[in-house]
């Protein structure tokens, strides 16, 4: 087992160079070299300054050069200084030590995305079996109606139509952002909830568009399972139906699901984008968007790989998860 | 013949399925309403009336006016072309790639399968809308109608009606939606390589390519239509989430996408502009699903004992 | 813009205005109000939170290196300038208490407030002026704003309260250009890069607030300073929300979540009249000192022709535009000043839309549709041209929109392109690599527009960026500069008007009114022609009326 996981680590490895290198490729598509921001907000700056900053990004040497010695920087999480006009270090945007952790852009993301992912698991699964089980039923019908409509609404839309009857009609629930003004403030259980509050919304558009990929899937792996041999010589047994279907056919089915989890990482992080922009959560997604628009290459470059990094660590976890899940598996290590 | 017969089967079954048949119906009709868009459109879309701004639908204007006058059944039909083409046209791309990829891959195997197959993993492991935003905003979104592409390619895209604006857009999607595919073509080669049809091409002295794409293609195809279906439901929302970022289709060509952000920005005052487009996208993108689904249900024989 | 100071802030930026930016002023104020309650019936009380929506993040503090609005709004609240306007437009002391200009205009003597102290404890003295004057002069910084003191000879600190500034030549704007924010704290920054320094996300100032935190991507919140030389301003905490999207900013004033924003004119004019509205808010509105404008590259080959230019001024209606666009909230742009100031002239050539004349004008200038394909060519080249303007910004978006469809009417086809800002800047404008523009200028109260249309102002990052030059253009510039006389001035100004109508580097569009609106329980609030929030440090929410607690 540790040796397995010790060659899945290893086997990151050349993946997350290959992000790396895309990239780095995706900066260089755009026109005029990546200091050119930088150096255009000098109208002073003399060519001797620009050479020197070229030096500093290396630009004077070969795409591959640049990118061996960019990639040596990283390794040290050194992802260098943002091109806004605040010059922060790129790390410290997204970690910032000096805030709480709650604050920090990484971590809100992170945060919001696994609330999310465990709100999808503890409902899309539930709703896969028991369509399979009533296969071609109304039931069956209508979930199957309900869960692409989740997918279908387009989430921006959606967003605002919650926030106007749940925040402005009824003023059950905050609008935007991640805390109340007066949350400092607050005693600690007032404070747990201003940020549950804060979350509920966005949570749950995030949770609605993303049941249908997972129940889905969970309903035709169930669907699957149900006529394999074991199961029927189960039902031949005399076991009880439920017995067979949750004990039986459930762990079963549940296996390929692990999997898919794994992969859902990349599009739950870029969905992140709209969400953060619309309800005005400053997470990573929302960073990202100014980045790109402001073309601060470093912060790209950084966010990009990070979020390459979440998702490796995903599929990895998905492994292990289903290591544990699977007795072949296990055996055969 | 047999295959008539698996024809047969798979139009019962597809039917049979009421919710995939009402999407199939959708699909086809709004199919018709894109590739006639200019014909059935009451005004020109384009069309801005100071007079009539924001307009609650009307008999003049049955789906209301938006906040430069325009009609929106007009622009909704002229919307659905667009929207459709971007969905349309990135699947082409995503499957044309997938295919290829894939199909060298499966044949191949060996070191040419394990380098395409380590680059699908790092291409599945990056957040691709995050690509997406990226290409789109440091390329003109002009450059398509612009002299430094050649004459030829801008005169076809006006022959199939695609708006040059939205080209990028399409492109990126395309190039990075391919993986699912590749895959599944990869698993389909795989399997029928070595059958005895493929074997007897080969022994007749077929070249790889054709052997690829005559033969093995060929009885591969099922699976990546239906993944091509469910890809334009995917690539119509990716359209209106860049519309909402305001990085979509550019102006004056309407999208479904651009008139729902419109909508929300004045969801209050004017349910009409995002009412339409909302059920617009979210009819489509049902309805794709539907049929894909409902195909992919009626091509599976291992679900066929069923219900025969 | 905060107090409206920066004599002639040459941002381009009505754009990130709807925010809040609430760039103030300008005629019968009085008339252009909506909405005022019954304002002073309450005794003034210190207290409450001011909570401001803001669809942008300010990028640094320190005035002189941000161009941003965002920026600028929450700078303009920690720092002041020498001198500032009064509400009757007229210049008045700020950090100076009076100054003397010598008979010949070239020596102004500010004295200096004395007391004044920085929200560290440290007097504020003249060597901060001196410094902050080196600071924006030096080479190194990278600042916008540098131009008007350029201009300075000699910069000298006479004693501890008295500043003293010898121009080389007359300079009409002298007094007015210290009302920009050019002092910083010499203790606190001798020494060291500004640029680098961690100054711009935590500075200290003496303006009426100081920054108590900033969380990136969420707010900035400031609490008064309670030894404001002004006195302590009533409100007790002013907090600056971001939202990054205008329709959740509107919903989350409707749920009281914030108390002032910038209303969209379809906000002003359809979303704001019901009951529920005049009751928990009031509305503003007045002309900013700005206007918004589609400028030509006048290096491009399609532009040089001035018949080019003028056909297309006949090819659009600017009522239109006033009308779909502002909602009416806005009046037509004939020039460089907007109307009822002493520089603008109301007599100058104006272009009715008739597009016949516009395909006249083409033709003559050689445009024509040869091949039949409904465009306009010539030579073999169509007349195909891309608009660019700031992202965010629906209004000149749909400014765009109907000079395109106009134009596509006299056979030219038009792109539009939006680019976040300081792409736009950087790599568009600075390079020039562009056709034309849709931006907007917010123009000081002084005329001297030097910056903007003289020829020796077109190297990259300064702001003739179109190119333009008119021998007569660049000596009436000099001359209404050099002047201190108001009716010489008038008349260089009124001339250079009557020109640019003429050449129409600029397509001038409309100058928009601003259009805030302030929750309720806010009194005190006295609109003036450089707009409502000069006075916020005399704002106040009645004691019964307190939302918030702040506990500092």
């Amino acid at each position: 087992m540790t040796g397995y996981l010790i060659k899945r680590l290893f086997e990151m490895i050349p993946t997350l160079a290959g992000i790396t290198l895309i990239s780095f490729f995706i900066i260089h598509l755009a026109p005029g070299k990546p200091t050119d921001i930088l150096t255009e907000l000098n109208p002073k700056i003399t060519p001797e300054a620009r050479e020197r900053l070229e030096k500093m990004y290396n630009l004077d040497k070969p795409v591959i050069v640049q990118y061996g010695l960019w990639l040596k920087r990283i390794v040290k999480l050194d992802f260098g200084e943002s091109f806004s006009t605040d010059r922060r270090p790129v790390m410290q945007k997204i970690w910032d030590q000096k805030q709480s952790l709650l604050d920090r852009r990484l971590f809100i993301t992170l945060m919001i995305n696994l609330i999310t992912f465990a709100i999808i698991l503890a409902i899309s699964i539930p709703i896969g079996v028991s369509s399979a089980t009533h296969q071609n039923s109304l039931y069956d019908k209508l979930m199957t109606t309900t869960v692409f409509i989740g997918f279908a609404m387009p989430s921006f839309w959606f967003a605002l139509l919650l926030m106007m009857f749940f925040g402005v009609y009824l003023g059950w629930l905050p609008i935007s952002g991640l805390k109340s003004l007066n949350y400092d403030a607050l005693p600690l259980l007032g404070k747990i909830w201003d940020r549950v509050s804060h979350l509920i919304l966005p949570v749950f558009i995030s949770a609605f568009g993303g049941l249908a990929g997972d129940s889905r899937f969970m309903r035709s792996s169930m669907l699957e399972v149900i006529r394999q041999d074991y199961v029927t010589v189960a039902r031949a047994k005399g076991l009880p139906e439920k017995k067979v279907i949750y004990k039986h056919a459930l762990r079963n089915a549940l296996l390929p699901l692990i999997t898919l989890i794994g992969l859902s990482v990349p599009g739950m992080i870029g969905g992140s984008v709209i969400l953060e922009s619309i309800f005005g959560i400053p997470g990573m997604g929302q960073l990202f968007f100014m980045s790109v628009m402001t073309r601060d290459y470093p912060m790209v470059m950084c966010i990009l790989t990070i979020g390459g990094f979440l998702t490796l660590i995903g599929n990895l976890l998905a492994d292990i998860g289903y290591m544990l899940a699977d007795p072949r598996i296990r055996a055969k290590q | 013949m047999k295959e008539h017969s698996l024809n047969d089967v798979f139009w019962r079954r597809f039917r049979k399925n009421r919710l995939a048949a009402a999407g199939g119906v959708v699909v086809v009709l709004m199919f018709f309403v894109a590739v006639f868009a200019p014909l059935i459109s009451p005004y020109k879309p384009d069309d801005i009336d100071r007079k009539h701004v924001l307009e609650a639908p009307s008999v003049r204007h049955p789906l209301g006016t938006d906040d430069l006058g325009r009609d929106v059944l007009s622009r909704m039909i002229l919307g659905s072309r667009i929207s459709l083409s971007v969905g349309f046209v990135s699947v082409g791309i995503a499957t044309l790639i997938g295919i290829f990829l894939g199909a060298i891959s499966g044949y191949y195997g060996r070191w040419v399968d394990s380098i395409i197959m380590r680059f699908i993993d790092i291409m599945l492991t990056i957040p691709t809308f995050f690509l997406i935003l990226a290409v789109i905003a440091f390329i003109d979104p002009n450059i398509w109608s612009s002299s430094a592409i050649p004459g030829w390619i801008r005169e076809s895209l006006k022959i199939i009606l695609i708006d040059p604006n939205i080209m990028n857009i399409m492109i990126v999607i395309g190039l990075t939606s391919w993986m699912g595919v590749a895959r599944l073509v990869r698993a389909e080669v795989l399997s029928l390589k070595e059958r005895e049809f493929v074997l007897a091409a080969r022994a007749l002295g077929t070249g790889d390519m054709n052997i690829i794409f005559r033969h093995i293609m060929i009885n591969s195809m099922a699976p990546v239509f239906v993944s091509a279906v469910l890809g334009i439901a995917g690539a119509v929302l990716v359209e209106s989430a860049l519309s909402f970022l305001g990085i979509g289709v550019q102006p004056p060509a309407p999208s479904w996408g651009n008139i729902l952000t419109l909508g929300k920005d004045n969801i209050e005052i004017a349910w009409w502009l995002s009412v339409f487009p909302g059920l617009a996208i979210l009819i489509t993108v049902l309805s794709y699903n539907l049929v894909g689904e409902g195909l992919r249900d009626a091509l599976d024989p291992r679900l066929w004992d069923m219900e025969i | 813009m905060f107090f409206c100071m920066t004599k002639r802030a040459l941002l381009f930026l009505l754009g990130l205005l709807i925010a809040v930016n609430i760039i103030g002023c300008k005629e019968k104020p009085a008339e252009t109000i909506t909405t005022v309650s019954e304002s002073n019936s309450h005794e003034p009380a210190y207290g409450d939170a001011l909570i401001v929506g803001s669809i942008g993040e300010p990028s640094n503090l320190i005035y002189m290196l941000a161009s941003d609005s965002a920026s600028h709004d929450i700078a303009g609240l920690m720092f002041n300038g020498l001198v500032k306007y009064h509400t009757d437009l007229s210049v008045i002391g700020d950090l100076a208490e009076s100054w003397d200009i010598s008979s010949d205009g070239l020596v102004i003597t500010f004295r200096l407030r004395k007391g004044v102290k920085w929200a560290d404890g440290v007097p504020f003295t003249a060597d901060d002026v001196k410094f902050g004057f080196d600071t924006i002069v030096n080479e190194k910084t990278p600042t916008a704003y540098k131009e008007d003191f350029l201009q300075v000879k000699k910069a000298e600190v006479v004693d501890k309260h008295t500043f003293r500034a010898t121009y080389e030549k007359p300079f009409a704007p002298a007094l007015t250009s210290w009302s920009g924010i050019v002092v910083l704290p010499k203790h606190l920054l001798e020494g060291k890069d500004i640029t680098k320094s961690e100054f711009g996300r935590n500075p200290v100032g003496l303006g009426p607030y100081k920054l108590k935190r900033w969380t990136s991507g969420q707010e900035l919140i400031l609490d008064s300073y309670k030894e404001y030389f002004e006195g302590r301003p009533y409100i007790d905490r002013y907090v600056y929300r971001l939202i990054p999207d205008l329709a959740t900013m509107f919903l989350e004033l409707k749920a009281g979540s914030i108390d002032m924003m910038g209303l969209t004119p379809i906000q002003y004019t359809k979303q704001t009249n019901t009951d529920f509205f005049k009751n928990n808010f009031q509305k503003f509105r007045y002309p900013v000192f700005a206007y918004t404008y589609m400028g030509f590259n006048l290096k491009h080959p399609f532009f040089q022709d001035k018949r080019v230019r003028q056909a297309i001024a006949y090819a659009i209606d600017k009522s239109e535009i006033i009308d779909v666009v502002l909602f009416g909230l806005g009046s037509p742009a004939t020039g460089p000043y907007v109307p009822n100031t002493w520089p603008y002239n109301p007599n100058v050539k104006k272009y009715e839309y008739n597009p016949e004349k516009a395909k006249e004008l083409l033709n003559e200038a050689g445009w024509e549709d040869t091949d039949a394909d409904g465009l306009l060519d010539k030579d073999g080249i169509p007349f195909r041209f891309t608009i660019f303007t700031n992202m965010g910004n629906t209004l000149r978006k749909n400014a765009a929109t109907i000079i395109q469809w106009r134009l596509a009417k006299v056979g030219i086809k038009v792109e539009i392109r939006a680019l976040e800002w300081s792409t736009f800047i950087n790599e568009f404008i600075d390079k020039k690599r562009f056709e034309a523009v849709i931006l907007g200028w917010s123009i000081g109260l002084d005329p001297d527009q030097y910056d903007i249309w003289h020829s020796s102002k077109t190297k990259q990052k300064e702001f003739n960026f179109i190119s333009y030059g008119n021998p007569e253009v660049d000596e009436l510039l000099e001359k209404g500069r050099r002047t201190f006389n108001i009716e010489e001035r008038k008349k260089a100004y009124f001339r250079i008007q009557e020109i640019l109508a003429e050449e129409l580097p600029y397509l001038f569009l409309y100058v928009p009114d601003a259009t805030p609106v302030v929750s309720a329980r806010f009194k005190g609030i006295k609109p003036a022609p450089i707009g409502i929030t000069y006075n916020l440090p005399k704002w106040y929410a009645p004691q019964k009326m307190q939302k918030h607690k702040v506990e500092q």
